[in-house]
């Protein structure tokens, strides 16, 4: 039962001549937010369709609740919610209408109003979808993704386009999903936002996972610790992958030099390093 | 929810977003009945261009509100990302098609009531001669022509582009098909070309179950279950929800 909420193992995907996903494995438990980051290109969105079941893939084994997504079971699909990267709404229906309409093909849907407050939208309930502002058709898509109370969510890019304010009331509900108990599947190519939300984060780049782990633990071995301080008003920076022993040596050496080890600091590579090295070209490094 | 109560629920919910949208009402309801108005009041003399016109008038609005009406709203529903939402959602594809296009086969039947009592009432042609070859005939068009609008969705490439490749479709075959004139006084070439598409057999068959006549029927009939079964299999074989 304890079986992780998606498994996906050596995922390929062509269209044509051209792979855009090349072996892609990765696990999220149940009560996750796992987070995919990468460029555009990179073959996020291709991966998410693949495991909602719009895509078929062209190798590898995927599971999502114990189903392969690609038989399309009306089981697994009464348990998922999808929030498309783009997807329009009927232009005359007000958004209760709307949340109202979605959640009958549900066997336990939600109750629309109280959909309609989860994701902040309660004052425009009886406006129409088409006088919504973007940031508003947004929390739309993720009222008509919840409205059957689904066990697992996929967000595509759920905040591009949003103004600052707009992401915050989004990041707030996915943290309202987290606390539920729901498991999170997000792509995003803002690094803020996996950082923020996600427990744990895959970066892809081309197709491929490049690193993977917690937001704050990520990092090939070349994005080191650094440890600088100042010598005679100048700084020294050093790198090391034990900033442990490697201050253990500092501090002691000064301690019995008699000397301070003036403006220290010891910085993490910034996910935001990481991943700019990660998916920097491999001919321009 | 069954699947039938999901495509009454659906069915329901796009009566509802029919009359929502004023316009489209109007052109795929009220013009083909203000045409007939028009030309009925022009001709209201003459019994002869009468028993034309009112079938002729029904078999294109047939035709409105399920070939061009399908066509155009699947193209702009697949075009926003709507069929493909609804695709991610437990929602069977047969219970949202079945009231997406139930909805537009009420508007073609509705559409058939409203253009033979017109005539009736108005203008004095009688009551149909044959009222269950009519039901027969209005049931056989609106799946031939409902089946061949989500055929022509697929081909037609985005929203823009909607109402030029309908129209390119509906306003010729309304010309060549005897819906305001009799066919007959066409040149032999555009007659063929009437003759090998549905609208003008639909008309057929429509005219001999309101007027009589003596058209044979049984071709008509024929003609327009060749290219409902043709429309069928286009349509599921090709269909896309995004």
């Amino acid at each position: 039962m304890a079986s992780a909420a998606i498994e996906v193992i050596d995922l390929h995907k062509a269209y044509g001549p051209v792979e855009a996903v090349r072996g892609l494995s990765f696990e999220v438990e149940r009560g996750e937010v796992f987070g995919l980051l990468g460029p555009n290109g990179a073959g996020k969105t291709t991966t998410v369709e693949i495991l909602e079941g719009y895509r078929r893939r062209s190798a590898g084994d995927v599971r999502v609740l114990g189903h392969d997504p690609a038989s399309r079971d009306r089981d697994l699909q009464q348990r998922v919610g999808i929030v498309l990267q783009s997807s329009g709404f009927y232009p005359r229906v007000t958004v209760r209408e709307a949340v109202q309409h979605f959640g009958k093909a549900y066997h336990r849907p939600r109750d629309a109003d109280e959909t309609i407050e989860l994701v902040g939208l309660s004052e425009k309930a009886d406006a129409r979808t088409r006088e919504l502002s973007g940031g508003q058709r947004r929390r739309l898509d993720l009222a008509l993704a919840l409205v059957g109370d689904p066990e697992l969510v996929f967000l595509d890019e759920p905040t591009t386009g949003f103004d600052p304010a707009a992401r915050r009331t989004a990041w707030g509900v996915v943290r309202a999903l987290k606390d539920l108990g729901k498991t999170v599947l997000l792509t995003t190519h803002y690094l803020d936002e996996a950082q923020e939300l996600a427990d744990r984060v895959a970066i892809v780049k081309e197709g491929r996972i490049v690193a993977e782990g917690p937001p704050d633990q990520l990092g090939p071995s070349s994005s080191r610790y650094r440890i600088s301080y100042l010598s005679d008003g100048n700084r020294v920076e050093l790198q090391t992958d034990d900033p442990t022993e490697l201050l253990h040596r500092l501090t002691r050496d000064a301690i019995s030099r008699g000397e301070r080890l003036d403006g220290l600091e010891v910085t993490r590579p910034t996910l935001e390093e990481v991943y700019l090295e990660l998916t920097a070209d491999a001919d321009s490094t | 929810m069954s699947t039938m109560g999901l495509a009454w629920e659906q069915f329901r919910f796009e009566r509802k977003l029919f009359w929502r949208n004023p316009s489209a009402a109007f052109f795929n309801f009220l013009l083909p009945i203000l045409l007939l108005v028009l030309i009925a009041t022009a001709f209201a003399s003459d019994d002869a261009e009468l028993e034309v016109l009112i079938p002729g008038v029904a078999g294109m609005g047939v035709l409105a509100t399920t070939f061009t009406a399908l066509a155009y709203n699947l193209t702009y529903l697949r075009d926003e990302g709507v069929l493909k939402r609804i695709r991610g959602t437990p929602m069977p594809a047969g219970a949202y098609l079945g009231g997406f296009i139930g909805s537009a086969a009420l508007n073609a039947i509705l559409q058939v009531a409203l253009v033979v009592t017109i005539g009736n009432l108005l203008y004095g042609v009688d009551w149909p001669q044959d009222p269950l070859m009519l039901a027969g005939f209005t049931l056989l068009g609106v799946i031939c022509f409902a089946s061949l609008g989500v055929a022509f969705s697929h081909v037609i490439p985005n929203e823009e582009a909607a109402p030029a490749y309908t129209n390119a479709i509906f306003l010729p075959v309304i010309f060549i098909s005897g819906v305001f004139y009799s066919a007959d006084d066409l040149p032999d070439a555009l007659k063929a070309v009437a003759e090998a598409l549905p609208l003008k057999h639909l008309i057929d068959g429509l005219s001999e179950a309101i007027v009589g006549g003596g058209s044979d029927v049984g071709t008509a009939a024929l003609v327009v279950a060749a290219w409902a079964a043709a429309g069928l299999f286009l349509a599921v074989r090709f269909f896309r929800w995004e």
